[in-house]
């Protein structure tokens, strides 16, 4: 029986990504000087799967690069060496450098980085320096390669492993082990098929052979206990020195050369074979996406748990990774979905059909009478497509943690080559977003962090003369508000220097000298194109990227991002995104007979009769003064060129909305319909359209266009005052 | 001697016969139409359907040849009367007026679009020798958007690079690009 292994390669190569992040992760959680054993647990199991992993699947360079991460690692669990920050950053380089082994067998490509010799000798040089504790605490202490352990000279060991029967189901293959065996020494393998039942009663899944294993091979007895590590405690298991058993080969059935060790049991019923074979590989081939072991505490299988990845098969079907033979270094993107979302689908499909059958029969023999059933069926129908599609939505919904788990390196990275004492919270890692924003705010939240770590955050000394702790705290923060979600990132370091800020605007040009500005329009000025403060350039932030495209990444997401911040104390970037790019809760207006979408999220409120709150201004914008504030009115028929019904600006309708951090009253005719749109791109075959964000299809097959409110801000010319607190003046704008 | 040379003639001839095939092979069809009396034609691997006309949703701000968007079974699609972007006066639009759907290569996609024609005409072929370049005309940059004039059958058809066409600038005046050709 020979398993083509090549078909496990992407789950493998999936798995150790994800194995490298936990180990990442926990590595960052790790504090030199309180070390949690569990914390290390973590790691080992991590790196403890990979190497097995990697040996099964033949990348032996990445087994053994892995092997000696291991040992070192095994020696700070048994408590033999302390762990410093240096091996934490030795550790977190090896983390980098098996990433790209793996990336490297996962491309095609020939295994060669030169930085892993490295790093395995100054491993391999730390392990000999001096392990001070004494190494005979347990048989896993001694584990260790360059150790020279107290191995008799004998030639080899002789196994005998009986498995529980549910050995299969908790992932351990024996098949696995005996090939990790094999790549010790040569291996015979006789297989014990006594305790096999009849086959009416054979249950599939269940292993019911004991084997009897000769290693030829000049190892420790650790190594070998190693392989049995994760089955020890549910199996039969007994090694003993080889020469101590000296004539009992006989009944050994050698095995053959090749890589697969011989499994069939000499029983002559061949479909029994077929059978537990068959189940074999069907075990394995269930098992191999979850092929960590069941203990390991990464390894939460069928929770809410959704992957983005780059190469990612669905978890319910590794045969289609299992398909997918020729590796094509396309991105091929895929999610991993909780289990629980496809149930809530299926279930409505399920509805669906019965509902389309409902409707089908109803059809077929039509009558007036049956009216009340038509429309309640089509009632029913349009809830399931509702709930349908809320589902099919919620698919793509990512937690934000998979965007926020890159930021603890990058800070940890970033904090030591600026010298700076930096902590970073997380907090709403739960938060779920859809993926393609997902996919397009993680850039601009990098630029957005390396700024708060290089101009925000100020050195240990400046914030101890500051009065402030010596350790400044970034804090990322995801939430939902309104349909929206907010992501912000808050530092306690220095604040925006306004100061600075105008100097240099009003050195580029961007305000002239005796402009008046608020507060929140001189922090404004750092979004805006052409602001560059070129003296804080560093290598990292400033390099070339700006805030301004910060700002319009953000607003190609139809999102806004906006800065407060108090000098001494701290900033607070706040980010607001739509939940979705690809529906949109749209509010129907119109306008003479133009039929316009408007965002219901950006609508404010609609005002009927206005007549006393206008105010006129010549030769400009006109205004509506709403309470406390003015607002700038956008004729939306003069700014498209159309005709409008109202023939004077009192006979329409203005709704107030906001964009682009101010709010416009938009005139139309009427108020319509309000109902969720699908958005389509006007650009994929036409292009870019000045305040039209996109168009969708309504019911009745036309075409209606998406109002983008920011970009009628811009074409109507509006320009960007605030009109607040006005003291109730009428005479105002006159 | 003599039967070494008449074989050289005869290879000599069959070679003429292969390049003369070679160039003469790819026979391009062509979809006919007409605008304002004048035939035109656009490459049919180009065309993907040929609909009626039905109002579009317009587009604020467009050139007064862009008559808006239609949904194109959920896909937008914008449709360009030639007759306007042409600058000749616009017809008014019949049942047979039609709307030609085609691809339009632009960079490393495809965009679908639609032009407005008087009416279809025919499904032609053009060999490459029936082709005729285009006449150059010094104050006239719009034999750009022209493949050639093809000639069959005594009539003169003017073939458009439909992706030149319809992926030039707004701004481009396509004014006149018959006139200039049929003088």
């Amino acid at each position: 029986m020979s398993i083509d292994l090549s078909q496990f390669h992407q789950v493998f190569f999936e798995e150790s990504y994800e194995g490298l992040d936990v180990m990442e992760s926990a590595l960052l959680n790790l504090q030199p000087d309180s070390v949690d054993p569990e914390t290390i647990n973590e790691i080992f199991r991590a790196a403890h799967s990979i190497k097995g992993g990697s040996g099964t699947f033949g990348f032996n360079d990445v087994a053994s690069f892995t092997h000696v991460v291991e040992t070192l690692l095994d020696e700070i669990r048994g408590g033999v060496r302390n762990i410093t920050s240096e091996t934490v950053d030795l550790f977190l380089r090896s983390v980098d450098c098996i990433r790209r082994m793996i990336q490297q067998h996962d491309a095609g490509e020939p295994c060669d980085i030169p930085e892993a010799q490295e790093l395995k000798a100054s491993f391999e040089a730390m392990l000999a320096g001096g392990s001070s504790a004494p190494a005979e605490e347990t048989a896993e202490d001694d584990k260790s390669v360059s150790e020279e352990s107290s191995t008799p000279a004998r030639k080899g060991w002789k196994i005998y492993f009986k498995p529980e029967l549910d050995v299969l189901r908790t992932g351990n293959d024996p098949l696995r082990m005996f090939r990790e065996l094999e790549s010790l020494g040569s291996l015979r393998v006789t297989a014990d098929t006594s305790a096999l039942p009849l086959i009416s009663a054979i249950d599939p899944e269940a292993c019911y052979l004991a084997w009897t294993l000769e290693l030829d091979a000049d190892v420790p007895q650790s190594d070998v206990d190693e392989v049995f590590e994760w089955v020890v405690d549910e199996s039969d298991l007994k090694i003993t020195p080889l020469a101590l058993d000296g004539g009992s080969t006989e009944q050994g059935e050698p095995s053959t050369s090749g890589s697969t060790p011989t499994e069939e049991p000499s029983d002559d019923t061949t479909r029994l074979t077929e059978g537990l074979t068959a189940a074999d590989s069907e075990q394995q081939s269930a098992e191999n996406p979850n092929s960590q072991p069941a203990e390991s505490a990464t390894a939460t299988e069928q929770t809410a748990e959704l992957k983005p990845a780059e190469a990612k098969p669905a978890v319910a079907k590794p045969a289609a990774a299992a398909s997918k033979t020729e590796k094509a270094k396309t991105e091929v993107s895929s999610i991993r979905v909780g289990i629980d979302k496809v149930d809530d689908l299926i279930n409505m499909v399920g509805e669906l059909v019965i509902t389309q059958s409902m409707l089908g029969e109803l059809g077929l023999d039509f009558t007036i009478e049956s009216l009340p059933k038509l429309l309640e069926g089509i009632e029913q129908l349009s809830q399931n497509t509702r709930e349908l599609q809320e589902s099919v939505m919620r698919i793509r919904m990512l937690p934000i943690s998979f965007t926020f788990s890159r930021f603890p390196r990058l800070v940890h990275d970033l904090s030591r080559t600026m010298g700076k004492k930096i902590e970073l919270k997380l907090s709403g890692e739960q938060t779920e977003l859809d993926k393609t924003v997902m996919e397009k705010i993680g850039d601009p939240l990098v630029h957005l962090v390396r700024n708060s770590l290089d101009h925000g955050i100020e050195t240990p000394e400046d914030r101890i003369k500051a009065g402030k702790p010596e350790t400044g705290t970034i804090t990322l923060n995801a939430f939902h508000q309104s349909g929206n979600i907010v992501i912000q990132i808050i530092d306690d370091g220095a604040g925006l220097n306004k100061a600075r800020i105008l100097e240099k605007a009003k050195q580029n040009g961007l305000v002239s000298e005796g402009d008046m500005l608020t507060d929140d329009q001189i922090n404004d000025l750092i979004f805006r194109p052409g602001f560059s403060t070129a003296d804080q350039i560093s290598d990292i932030s400033g390099r070339g990227v700006g805030m301004d495209v910060v700002r319009r990444n953000i607003n190609e997401l139809n999102g806004s991002v906006e800065v407060e911040s108090t000098e001494g104390e701290g900033s607070v970037f706040t980010i607001r995104l739509p939940l979705t790019l690809a529906i949109l809760d749209g509010q129907l207006i119109r306008v003479g007979n133009h039929t316009y979408i408007l965002p219901l999220i950006s609508i404010v409120e609609s005002i009927q009769s206005f007549q006393g709150m206008l105010h006129r201004v010549v030769g400009g914008c006109d205004l509506l003064r709403l309470r406390d504030e003015y607002v700038p009115i956008i004729q939306l028929a003069s700014i498209f060129n159309i005709e409008s019904d109202a023939k004077d600006m009192d006979d329409g309708l203005l709704v107030v909305v906001e964009g682009d951090n101010m709010k416009v009253a938009i005139l139309i005719d009427d108020l319509e319909a309000q109902q969720q749109v699908v958005i389509k791109s006007l650009e994929e075959n036409y292009k870019k359209v000045d305040g039209v964000s996109g168009a969708t299809i309504l019911g009745d097959g036309t075409v209606s266009l998406i109002l983008d409110i920011a970009g009628l801000i811009k074409l109507a010319g509006v320009q960007r005052y605030e009109y607040k607190s006005v003291s109730g003046g009428d005479d105002y704008a006159a | 001697m003599a039967e070494q040379q008449n074989d050289n003639a005869t290879i000599t001839s069959i070679n003429e016969e292969i390049s003369d095939a070679i160039a003469h092979e790819p026979t391009e069809q062509y979809l006919t139409f007409f605008i304002d009396n004048e035939e035109y034609g656009v490459d049919i691997l180009s065309v993907q359907e040929i609909r009626g006309w039905e109002p579009a949703t317009e587009i604020p701000n467009a050139p007064v040849y862009l008559k808006g968007v239609i949904n194109l079974r959920g896909t937008v699609v914008p449709i360009t009367d030639l007759r306007l972007r042409f600058g000749i006066n616009q017809f008014e639009y019949s049942p047979v007026t039609v709307v030609i759907v085609v691809k339009v290569k632009a960079g490393k996609s495809e965009k679908i679009m639609g032009i407005v024609v008087d009416a279809v005409s025919d499904v032609s072929n053009f060999t490459q020798a029936d082709i005729h370049p285009a006449p150059e005309l010094a104050d006239n940059k719009n034999t750009a958007f022209i493949k050639g004039l093809g000639s069959s059958d005594n009539k003169m058809v003017i073939l458009l690079d439909i992706n030149k066409l319809l992926n030039a600038p707004e701004d481009v005046d396509l004014t006149d690009i018959s006139r200039a050709l049929v003088k």
